[in-house]
């Protein structure tokens, strides 16, 4: 679950990035984020990868209370949180299978564990004969797919895709968001972050509507006007 | 620390060393050439301590015997002075014998023939345990009855001891210098490592790896550097320094030099260049990863 409390951010140059951000997310919920560039949606995945911390307000996620949490807890709040980027950020010089498996290293997982894992959520992503090759070998949609495997081989109670269309086309990019949609379905909580307005139209979801540092709608509607 | 990570961590660090190969090859040469250099150092330093030693317990102090003592009773001085913490040895010269001693250091020896050893006193040649304490010494010499003067080098004490103090400042500060050199080097190679690997430790953190998961394999692989390096310049240390020893013993306008075979300082050698290479390749990592590990 996340909840934000009157969540404000200023940067060190003194732009105030958020300025009073209230929403709650439930558990097992599918939610867009959308909103023009500069309009906070980065500011507030930041704040919730606790890669920044608010200013005021409360922010708890997942269990941890993120305006107080301690710097050696971060990483296991992290490790509730899938993120996917636009970018994908593989690791070039690792194939799909360790890039997914690499996740569960990190953690602690044991070999057997990991033997049984990746190949399970390969296969969900449908990338099941594809574990040997290298990401420069694959398709833009075909490495988000990695990406996806990778932010789920944890079972994180949420994923949190910033733009995961940016870079595909849109026949790729219905693939993805339906990819996710079966994520949702499976009991994880999804937070896109998207410009993409056909896409988030196309799905009859709740759509958090950001402007300016302040939620300006939040609805199931599906409606949002691109800037 | 999980217990299923460290293998694979340790494996990613000895990675690290052969993934970057030239980076790595040129950290070890620079580590090789500082460890020689601060080796060098210290077993020149070690030599000439050593040198300067010798020459220093040949500077004795002279203790002359009341010449109204008869033979056994100065000799029975010489328990009194050897009794003084600071005595090495003292050696009881009669005065016959002084006098002999002394017309053979003279060119013309048959000037000083006929004189008589009566005029000389019996003396005791005190060698010192540390000739800085020399003055204090030679007081404590001459408060025992029956020695009536002392002769004693001063200057000759207080210059052994300003070479003493000049090598062994020169070599601190030489080897404190390469020490830092070392550092700096082995910590830019790990940082330059981190930059090429900054994307992927971003991945780590976003999935939720601890700092010492990150951590770890930098650390082994400047580790692995530092003592690669340190085996290396041991090795070239040893060679060279056999080959120097046995050219300045063949070498007859250099025989002053008594050159400390590499054998006896090996065990001390090998263990220091260890340890110097251990903490400058960990020391060297952990001062490159810790701004990158800033959550």
């Amino acid at each position: 679950m996340i909840e934000l409390k009157d969540v404000e951010l200023t940067y060190e140059t003194g732009t105030k990035a958020l300025k009073g951000v209230t929403l709650t997310i439930e558990d097992g919920e599918f939610v867009f984020l959308v909103g023009p560039s500069g309009s906070g949606k980065t500011s507030i995945i930041k704040l919730m990868t606790s890669e920044l911390t608010p200013t005021a307000g409360t922010m708890f996620v997942n269990g941890f209370h993120l305006e107080s949490i301690r710097a050696r807890d971060i990483p296991y709040m992290r490790r509730t949180i899938g993120v996917i980027f636009r970018d994908f950020r593989l690791i070039a010089d690792k194939t799909v299978y360790e890039n997914v498996s690499f996740a569960m290293r990190v953690i602690g997982a044991s070999d057997a564990e990991i033997k049984k894992r990746v190949p399970y959520v390969l296969e969900l992503v449908g990338l099941e004969n594809k574990g040997r090759r290298l990401p420069n070998e694959l398709s833009g949609g075909e490495q988000q797919r990695v990406a996806i495997a990778r932010a789920l081989v944890n079972n994180p109670s949420m994923i949190i895709a910033d733009e995961p269309t940016g870079n595909l086309d849109p026949q790729r990019s219905l693939e993805i968001m339906m990819l996710l949609e079966q994520i949702n379905s499976l009991g994880t909580t999804v937070m896109v972050v998207t410009h993409a307005m056909e896409l988030v139209n196309r799905f009859t979801k709740r759509v958090i509507a950001i402007d300016d540092g302040l939620i300006v709608s939040d609805g199931m509607d599906g409606y949002y006007t691109n800037e | 620390m999980n217990k299923n990570n460290i293998g694979y961590l340790l494996k990613e660090g000895v990675r690290g060393v052969f993934l970057h190969g030239f980076r790595s090859f040129a950290a070890v040469c620079v580590t090789v050439a500082c460890l020689i250099i601060m080796g060098s150092f210290c077993l020149i330093s070690l030599n000439l301590n050593v040198m300067v030693s010798e020459l220093e317990s040949e500077n004795e102090v002279l203790a002359y015997i009341d010449e109204n003592y008869s033979e056994a009773e100065a000799k029975s001085v010489g328990s009194q002075i050897n009794m003084i913490a600071n005595v090495k040895n003292a050696v009881f010269v009669s005065r016959e014998k002084a006098l002999e001693q002394f017309v053979s250091e003279q060119d013309d020896a048959s000037i000083f023939e006929g004189i008589d050893a009566e005029t000389l006193r019996d003396r005791f040649e005190v060698t010192l345990v540390d000739n800085t304490i020399m003055k204090q010494t030679v007081s404590d010499i001459e408060q025992i009855n029956g020695v009536v003067k002392t002769s004693a080098h001063y200057e000759i004490s207080d210059g052994f001891q300003t070479v003493r103090n000049v090598l062994n400042l020169t070599s601190a500060v030489i080897i404190l210098v390469l020490l830092v050199v070392s550092l700096f080097i082995i910590s830019n190679t790990v940082k330059l490592a981190l930059y090429d690997r900054k994307e992927e430790i971003a991945i780590m953190r976003m999935v939720g790896a601890t700092n010492s998961f990150i951590r770890l394999p930098f650390i082994v692989e400047g580790f692995l550097l530092g003592i690669i390096g340190s085996v290396i310049a041991f090795f070239i240390e040893w060679g060279v320094y056999d080959l120097l020893a046995e050219r300045i013993e063949a070498m007859d306008t250099l025989q002053l030099f008594r050159i400390i075979p590499f054998t006896t300082v090996l065990p001390f050698v090998l263990v220091a260049y260890l340890i110097t290479g251990f903490l400058v390749g960990v020391m060297g990592s952990m001062l490159s990863i810790r701004k990158f590990l800033q959550v």
